[in-house]
């Protein structure tokens, strides 16, 4: 059986975007940079610890009327730099993209550091430098480590881009 | 010279450093070079935090060189009391100066600060990140009792909050300096530095004990161990006791030793070491006017 036939097995989506090849495990922190707690009423699938032949498991990730700012696919890289993002429209893959690693990541992250200016109600998006290991904040100079990014994700979401 | 913002030690390379230093030698020796270089115009002082030195060493700076500053005052009487923000702050006082001098206690608040003026800002310091200003007067006494290649220097106290520190540890990778770092294991230098420092190939080493170390040392920079770093009050006594400094630890240094401190001081260093010829702090101090004096006129466009 191939790796599509199995993503088969969770519904499909009509108008919205499919992140697939998503590392094991992280769907929930993918769903946390897209700003999706269910609240909003957006329809999402979510596949976790599915058989891949590229991964051994991955998670995949529907999302029904959405697709994602470049500040989202940027942080996407860190957590899952494997991923793939399809763009449906009426039931059609029309756009099949790999997320890329890139130098530096905006809003989105918070800084671990309580004391960073970055955290004290100023107008200013939080920017973090992309390291070999990790994230550091361009403000304070905080480092946070790969397998830490996803613990600072902004929970309140970047509510961008609606379709 | 530098003619931007000066945010973090980090961004200043070999050529502009000694571009303040050489400038800032010429003016002590003579400082009617730069007299009245900058009559009519206006240094904004930001201070968020309270200053002494830094303050009334950039204040005399302005004024001789021919320039007048205007004080935000404290924090309590300002406008920040009633909850404006930094970024609000700065660009209305932008519109009544030439130059901004910031001090503020959180960590970035320089560099963010800097995104929303066009005239020059110097960071004074930001919270426990950076104060680059303090560096240049630093490597200025440095340099002046030790030079600034093939040296061994110790930096000695709070490295972990230490902001004199972290600017101080950046400039010197762009020299020929071996760095040791002494400090009890909570208060080692913060991992964003110490990567900077492997980074930039510096020859670094940390100890927790300053004897093993003391008598290669060129310059010992100590510095303050806060007393609000510890959670208890028998813990601190117990670790600032072992990283304070008097004739007697200092027996085993070379006799052409430099001690500096940023300052203040509490206890950390005896005044019996004020008497020896190794002490340089006062002379530390007293070294910030003439480098401020030349990075604001390098800032404020004065000096090619």
């Amino acid at each position: 059986m191939s790796d599509t036939d199995k993503e088969l097995r969770v519904s499909k989506i009509r108008d919205g975007t499919v992140i697939d090849h998503v590392t094991a495990g992280q769907a929930l922190n993918v769903l946390a940079i897209l700003g999706i707690d269910g609240s909003g009423g957006e329809s999402v699938s979510v596949g976790m610890n599915v058989p891949s032949d590229k991964l051994g498991l991955k998670d995949v990730v529907k999302v029904e009327g959405r697709e994602l700012s470049q500040s989202e696919v940027d942080v996407l890289s860190l957590i899952a730099p494997e991923a793939t993002i399809n763009i449906i429209r009426e039931f059609d893959v029309i756009e099949k993209n790999r997320v890329e690693r890139t130098d530096s990541v905006t809003g989105i992250l918070v800084c671990p550091n309580h004391n960073c200016i970055t955290n004290a109600d100023e107008p200013v998006r939080t920017e973090f430098a992309v390291l070999d290991d990790g994230v550091r904040c361009s403000y304070c100079g905080t480092m946070v480590r790969e397998g830490d990014v996803a613990e600072h994700i902004d929970t309140r979401g970047s509510g961008e881009t609606d379709l | 010279m530098l003619r931007d913002h000066l945010i973090s030690a980090a961004h200043l390379s070999r050529d502009d450093i000694e571009a303040v230093l050489d400038h800032a030698a010429a003016i002590d020796a003579d400082p009617e070079i730069v007299h009245g270089r900058h009559a009519g115009r206006v240094l904004a002082l930001c201070f968020f935090e309270p200053s002494t030195r830094t303050k009334m060493s950039f204040e005399t700076a302005m004024k001789r060189l021919g320039g007048d500053t205007v004080d935000m005052g404290a924090v309590e009487s300002s406008s920040v009391k009633k909850g404006e923000s930094l970024a609000d702050t700065v660009r209305v006082i932008e519109g009544y100066a030439d130059a901004l001098v910031l001090r503020h206690p959180s960590e970035g608040s320089a560099k963010l600060a800097s995104e929303f003026v066009d005239v020059p800002l110097v960071n004074a310091g930001d919270g426990a990140g950076q104060h680059p200003s303090q560096t240049l007067l630093d490597l200025y006494t440095i340099r002046e009792n030790a030079g600034l290649d093939d040296i061994t220097v110790g930096i000695m106290g709070d490295l972990k909050y230490g902001r004199t520190v972290h600017s101080l540890a950046h400039a010197l990778t762009e020299f020929d300096v071996r760095q040791h770092f002494i400090s009890p294991e909570s208060l080692r230098l913060p991992r964003n530095v110490r990567y900077d420092l492997h980074e930039a190939g510096a020859q670094v080493r940390e100890h927790t004990d300053l004897d093993e170390v003391l008598p290669e040392l060129d310059v010992l920079y100590v510095t303050r161990i806060q007393r609000e770093r510890f959670p208890e009050e028998r813990e601190y006594r117990e670790v600032a006791g072992e990283y304070r400094i008097d004739n007697e630890v200092l027996a085993s240094a070379p006799d052409d030793l430099s001690v500096m401190h940023p300052l203040p001081r509490v206890d950390e260093i005896a005044p019996e070491v004020d008497e020896t010829t190794r002490a340089k702090y006062f002379d530390q101090a007293h070294n910030g006017v003439p480098v401020r004096m030349a990075l604001l006129d390098g800032l404020l466009g004065g000096e090619a």
